[in-house]
């Protein structure tokens, strides 16, 4: 798409012209690569609560981020002003970075192949707000019908659309048109009958990715999240307390590829990697899982929550792999990360905002299937803790010790899944957690696309998967000893 | 500086358009900050932005919009915009603005704006985060690797209006200095990290102190082992018995009391913990990071006892949980830039007691003292306590070895009645603060 047809071209009359001259500003000190990131992001949210629609907020954020890279310094100053002289008096700011002459840079773009990942059918400001009520309604009404013992219920729907244009000195420019939409169900529930205090027990389930209204119509719609709130909230209500100690731990398959996120995709993310302080450096080509592992970053399976047309630093974005049957193969890049390891970009610098300098991020992480059948794989485990569905996580990329929380998880006793546990956290180490499967199923599931990460400061949207797995040691911290 | 005047013409554009009540927030914000790695300078970020939010009542139903558009443009589109999600929502009874008679702002000099941080140029700055990094870096000779060093710097205002006659704005300034080192013995390497922060640039801590204190806790942890399931006393230090205190403010606010989500609900009057616990919230200390002279609703904050010696005192409400609660707002309506407002705290801490750290810890024979907390196991509607830890392991009142790679658990509300002991280290460093805590027993597992 020309620049004069995209977003930014057609509202705010952007040209290459322009872009060139902020870039030559941004390298009037010297530095050795510049780039600018036009942001335009209009949000909706609504939420039902109580069976009232109590909140719903629309917002527009506008502004550009300035980038400055000198050597292995980076300047970067940002504007919610698109005025020209506020975006050069940006671009001045983040040139301070660097300390020497004006660097004459080629002239010219060459636009970032096109691909559609998330086609825009209606765009979420086509959509009625009146459309967006009905999908809450329908998740309230579909938790309280579900099972008299729930008291509580909320559900809310979020949408954005955010526009992104990415110019840079070396000649890159992209555009994207980035949709998101997640709708989400918590339900509180009690047991009404009986003697004893009734603990109430909440239950959360919700989904979406890089679609629009019309996936929560017919794909997945409100009645099934609201039904798999209600479900795990029951199921806590006959939990008892989880056991502490080492014990095998079968994962079972979609959400809980959490595991992955923490236990090795934070790590392999270069800029730690470059500093030399993750768990994971210098280990690539060696043995850090069992052979059964092979573990993948990939941005471009549509419409997934993680996934990216370009990156956030308007490079493409591609499947990589992380480890191979059990060995090391690769890092994650972003442009300055490849740049000082004089590596090719993988695709994977992200931010969270115009506001945010990029780094290397995760998009979508998860196992390729193995061979067993995940019901032998339960046989097989004689005393073991059965994990259904987590909550976060959370890593030490230094000393690679992680956390993550177990939401729903069952005792296995004998080769069976028998009686529900309350909410228990694993914790493990990074390069030594995944050298103990010893089973991987054939069953591999994507989660439903609720994954928000965190890293130094900023969220990004993020998908993981995983097939029902055996990890033979692992220390489950509850509490009954 | 934003003219608070838009404040009070963006409501007053709300009421002609429709609105029969409404509330605007502005908010601009300088950002600095200067990051250094292994002696050199890695990043520079210097920016500021600015932002709008309007919220609207018609009749009992309520909308919410915010811009980065604060021309009168972009004001009018979010005025249009917040009325036409009030047309779609749900009349809510209880939705409203606070009484008029509770809206108000603290008179006097909070401190909350130093403009000695703007005298300190951008050289000085960097200076400063090279020399906290040094100072790590040379404490040990097993720090061999750093994650950096940051001095960082903010300047803000926020303003708040709504149609009852509410005008306030204030300006509020931090900066703070803060070292992560990496220390390495053998294969295994270790982080941690220390900062300080502060209103003005005069209370800030010295480079050379923060990098030490990095450094010190960096090294503390080398030769880490896991432990053997068990139960034992365990010790919060003054670090991470705050994120015990945030859980506490967690299970008080009044969103989750009236919805019943939370271990302390129905609970006024009764003992909820030991003796040890005194908690407090006060939004009026001077200088400190949960001040502020009014709420996000325009209620002036103020001092709250929340649990007085283990017994339940007060929740923690704005005026829709009060309303909801047929109580009085505390004062603690919390929101980022528009929507309904939230409950947040002040300054909420729990207070001191007799014994230094360092006599708790001689008093016990096996346990183990927590320095990091990690994961998000806390359920405040169940107790369920379950979090991964690392710290130093206690063997007759003195440390043994640095332990990792475990989790610590129990239920909260039996946490709380355990409370032995509370230290008399109380700092505020942020808004939630704690002295050194000591817990009866939890489940430590490991092996």
């Amino acid at each position: 798409m020309p620049l004069s047809d995209s977003f930014f071209g057609q509202k705010f009359g952007i040209t290459e012209h322009d872009l060139e001259s902020y870039l030559s500003e941004a390298l009037s000190a010297g530095g050795e690569y510049a780039d600018l990131y036009f942001e335009y992001l209009a949000t909706s949210q609504l939420s039902i609560d109580e069976s009232i629609v109590k909140s719903a907020v629309q917002g527009v954020s506008l502004g550009i981020g300035v980038r400055v890279i000198s050597g292995e310094r980076t300047g970067y100053a940002y504007s919610d002003d698109l005025s020209p002289e506020k975006i050069r008096k940006a671009a001045r700011v983040a040139a301070c970075i660097a300390n020497g002459p004006s660097k004459v840079e080629k002239t010219g773009f060459e636009e970032t192949r096109r691909r559609d990942l998330y086609p825009i059918v209606t765009a979420p400001s086509e959509t009625s707000l009146a459309e967006r009520v009905e999908l809450v309604k329908r998740a309230d009404h579909a938790a309280r019908a579900a099972d008299k013992r729930v008291f509580q219920v909320q559900a809310s729907y979020i949408d954005s659309l955010r526009e992104v244009l990415v110019a840079t000195s070396d000649g890159v420019l992209s555009t994207d048109r980035q949709p998101l939409a997640r709708l989400g169900v918590s339900v509180l529930a009690r047991d009404t009958e009986g003697s004893g205090d009734h603990v109430a027990q909440r239950g959360y389930s919700g989904g979406g990715g890089r679609v629009a209204l019309d996936f929560f119509e017919t794909e997945k719609t409100p009645e099934h999240f609201a039904r798999e709130a209600v479900r795990q909230a029951i199921v806590q209500l006959q939990a008892l307390p989880a056991p502490a100690g080492e014990m095998a731990v079968v994962l079972g398959p979609g959400w809980p590829g959490v595991l992955l996120h923490e236990a090795v995709g934070h790590g392999l993310e270069a800029d730690f990697n470059r500093k030399k302080v993750s768990a994971f450096s210098g280990l690539i080509g060696q043995q850090v899982a069992s052979p059964l592992c092979t573990v993948i970053d990939d941005g471009t399976i549509r419409n997934r929550r993680g996934s990216l047309n370009v990156d956030d630093e308007g490079a493409t974005t591609q499947e990589n792999v992380l480890i191979e049957k059990g060995v090391l193969r690769g890092y994650l890049f972003d442009k300055l990360s490849s740049r000082l390891l004089r590596s090719k970009t993988t695709g994977s610098g992200r931010r969270e905002s115009y506001q945010h300098i990029p780094m290397p991020r995760m998009t979508n992480t998860f196992m390729l299937a193995g061979d067993s059948d995940p019901e032998d794989i339960i046989r097989s485990t004689s005393r073991g803790l059965y994990c259904a569905n987590f909550g976060g996580g959370q890593v030490d990329i230094t000393s690679g010790n992680f956390v993550f929380n177990a939401s729903e998880s069952y005792l296995i006793e004998d080769g069976h899944i028998t009686r529900p546990v309350r909410g228990a956290m694993l914790t493990g180490n990074g390069p030594e957690a995944l050298k103990h499967v010893s089973m991987v199923g054939h069953d591999l599931k994507l989660d439903e696309g609720m994954g928000m990460c965190g890293k130094e400061g900023q969220s990004v949207p993020v998908g993981v998967g995983i097939p029902t797995i055996k990890i033979d040691r692992m220390t489950v911290g509850g509490t009954a000893a | 500086m934003i003219d608070p005047e838009l404040a009070r013409q963006t409501v007053r554009l709300a009421t002609e358009r429709g609105a029969t009540d409404a509330e605007c927030t502005l908010a601009e914000g300088q950002e600095f900050s200067a990051q250094v790695r292994m002696r050199e300078l890695e990043t520079l970020k210097d920016a500021g932005s600015r932002r709008a939010g309007l919220r609207v009542l018609v009749g009992k139903r309520v909308g919410s919009a915010h811009t980065s558009d604060l021309s009168s443009d972009g004001v009018r589109q979010m005025v249009d915009s917040a009325l036409a999600i009030a047309a779609i929502s749900t009349e809510d009874p209880y939705a409203g603005l606070p009484d008029t008679t509770d809206l108000g702002s603290l008179a006097g000099d909070l401190q909350l704006y130093s403009d000695d941080i703007l005298g300190i140029d951008t050289p000085a700055r960097i200076q400063a985060a090279l020399d906290t990094e040094e100072a790590a870096l040379s404490w040990d000779p097993r720090i061999t690797n750093s994650e950096g060093a940051s001095f960082s710097a903010y300047s803000g205002q926020r303003v708040f209006a709504n149609s009852r006659g509410f005008l306030g704005s204030y300006r509020t300034s931090s900066c703070s200095l803060s070292a992560t080192p990496v220390a390495r013995q053998g294969d295994a390497m270790e982080r941690d990290f220390w900062y300080s922060s502060a209103r003005s640039h005069s209370k800030l801590d010295s480079p050379a102190a923060v990098g030490r204190r990095a450094a010190e806790r960096t090294v503390r942890r080398l030769g880490a082992r896991k432990v053997p399931t068990q139960k034992v006393p365990v010790i919060f230090d003054s670090v991470t018995a705050r994120s015990l205190i945030g859980n506490i403010f967690e299970a008080v606010e009044g969103d989750s009391i009236y919805r019943k989500a939370s271990i302390l609900a129905e609970k006024l009057g009764q003992r909820v913990a030991s003796e040890n616990v005194t908690v407090i919230d006060d939004g009026g200390l001077p200088g400190l990071f949960g001040t502020s002279p009014f709420d996000d609703e325009g209620v002036p904050s103020r001092r709250t006892v929340v649990i007085d010696r283990g017994v339940l005192q007060s929740y923690l409400l704005n005026s829709y949980t009060a309303r909801k609660l047929g109580m009085r707002t505390t004062g603690n309506a919390a929101r980022g830039i528009t929507g309904n407002a939230g409950v947040g705290h002040g300054n909420f801490f729990l207070q001191k007691g007799e014994r230094s750290p360092e006599e708790i810890v001689r008093g016990i024979r096996q346990g183990l003292y927590v320095t990091e907390l990690i994961g998000h196991g806390v359920n405040v509607v169940t107790g369920d306590y379950s979090r991964g830890a690392a710290g130093l392991w206690i063997e007759n009142g003195e440390f043994a070895y640095p332990v990792s790679e475990i989790t610590i658990a129990a239920n909260l509300q039996q946490m709380l009645l355990d409370v032995e002991a509370a230290g008399s280290d109380l700092e505020f460093r942020g808004s939630v603060a704690s002295p050194t805590l000591l817990i009866r027993e939890m489940t430590v597992s490991g092996q």
